[in-house]
């Protein structure tokens, strides 16, 4: 009887393991927009009450402003921010062939400022570089999110969906397990969402500040009481890949407001 | 430099009208009683008072206290009288102080 119990076990858990590691069906994604509440979905929808909206209004002067004596602003190569950077932000990261590996958004402005207009980059979370990211990225308000076909990158994006299925820290928790397996409950008083980057920078209301997306996956992973990897590090660059393919099709609507 | 933004809206206003004004500042409103990772004190620094004057005369102004989110927003009404700039006027801790100004446009 004992192990005709077990083979009914494992057969159960066979049929249920597949099913843990796919991701939610298209007709069931949610963004964290669709997922909070009525009073904090009106503070993002109006612009004016957007406190995201600040930081973006300080991008638009940092964009036409010289770094330096001598060199070029943003706006001396890339011209109108609403015409260049339109859909930029929906498409990262991307691969970068100089140093032959994936870039995230704020990577890439970071290595303008170094290589191109030499200045010192702006250090990741700084207000300095979080306005720029926030004026990038509401250009691709409202487009899907199209995660980059390249070939180069598909490595990178399979390390970062096996980083989501890990489980970390003290608490053993992989992040599919909170956001592919039990989305929609709570978790100390809040909804858990579907975890989808559409909207970042992000200004957070826990924060009280605006923040990246490896802010909020560092945050995520402290949660877990794992060490949090180190802000611009290749794992969190291959998560936010895969995360970008998985949520692909998903509206941008960043800098979005979230609990 | 602080970044801010007065709304008055756009929709023709008339002498007498009650008009709603906003205003909203970047400001990071910290509390003082917040300590860093080793423990030490994160000081206080938020603004203390806000004032708006409209047609020579103060048409509001309130205090700010720790409790106070950041990148305060606020809204509130008035009368129309003639046209002419609605000045808010932010002050608070390190000497901060940031002027804002937007003109109300007012039909006869």
């Amino acid at each position: 009887m004992r192990p005709l119990v077990s083979i009914v076990m494992l057969g159960l858990a066979m049929a249920v393991l597949p099913l843990h590691a796919q991701d939610i069906p298209a007709h069931d994604r949610l963004s964290g927009f669709e997922m909070m509440g009525a009073d904090v979905q009106a503070m993002q929808r109006d612009d004016f009450s957007n406190p995201a909206m600040l930081s973006v209004r300080e991008g638009e002067q940092l964009w036409s402003r010289a770094p330096a004596q001598g060199k070029k602003s943003c706006q001396g190569c890339h011209h109108d921010v609403a015409t260049s950077m339109t859909g930029v932000a929906a498409r990262y990261p991307a691969f970068d062939a100089g140093s032959n590996r994936p870039i995230d958004l704020a990577g890439r402005i970071q290595q303008c400022q170094t290589e191109r207009q030499g200045v010192q980059a702006a250090p990741r979370e700084s207000a300095l570089l979080l306005a720029l990211q926030a004026l990038v990225a509401l250009q691709s308000r409202g487009m899907p999110i199209a995660a980059t076909a390249d070939p180069r990158l598909a490595a990178a994006r399979e390390r970062g969906q096996a980083l989501f299925n890990q489980r970390f820290g003290q608490l053993n928790l992989s992040c599919a397990q909170c956001h592919n397996q039990n989305w929609g409950k709570s978790l100390g008083g809040t909804r858990i969402p579907q975890g989808h980057p559409t909207g970042y920078p992000i200004f957070r209301m826990e924060w009280q500040a605006v923040g990246s997306l490896q802010r909020r996956l560092r945050n995520c992973l402290t949660g877990v009481r794992a060490e949090p990897f180190a802000p611009g590090s290749p794992e969190l660059i291959e998560i936010e890949l895969y995360l970008m393919q998985r949520s692909a099709g998903m509206a941008m609507d960043a800098p979005a407001v979230r609990p | 430099m602080a970044t801010a933004n007065v709304l008055i809206p756009r929709s023709v206003i008339r002498k007498g009208d009650i008009v709603t004004l906003k205003a909203i500042i970047a400001h990071p409103m910290e509390t003082g009683f917040r300590r860093t990772e080793t423990g030490g004190e994160i000081p206080r620094n938020i603004i203390r008072h806000v004032s708006c004057h409209y047609d020579g005369v103060e048409v509001f102004s309130c205090d700010f206290h720790p409790s106070i989110s950041a990148n305060p927003f606020l809204a509130f009404t008035t009368i129309a009288t003639k046209t002419g700039p609605v000045s808010f006027i932010w002050t608070g801790d390190n000497g901060f102080r940031h002027v804002e100004t937007a003109i109300m446009n007012v039909t006869d």
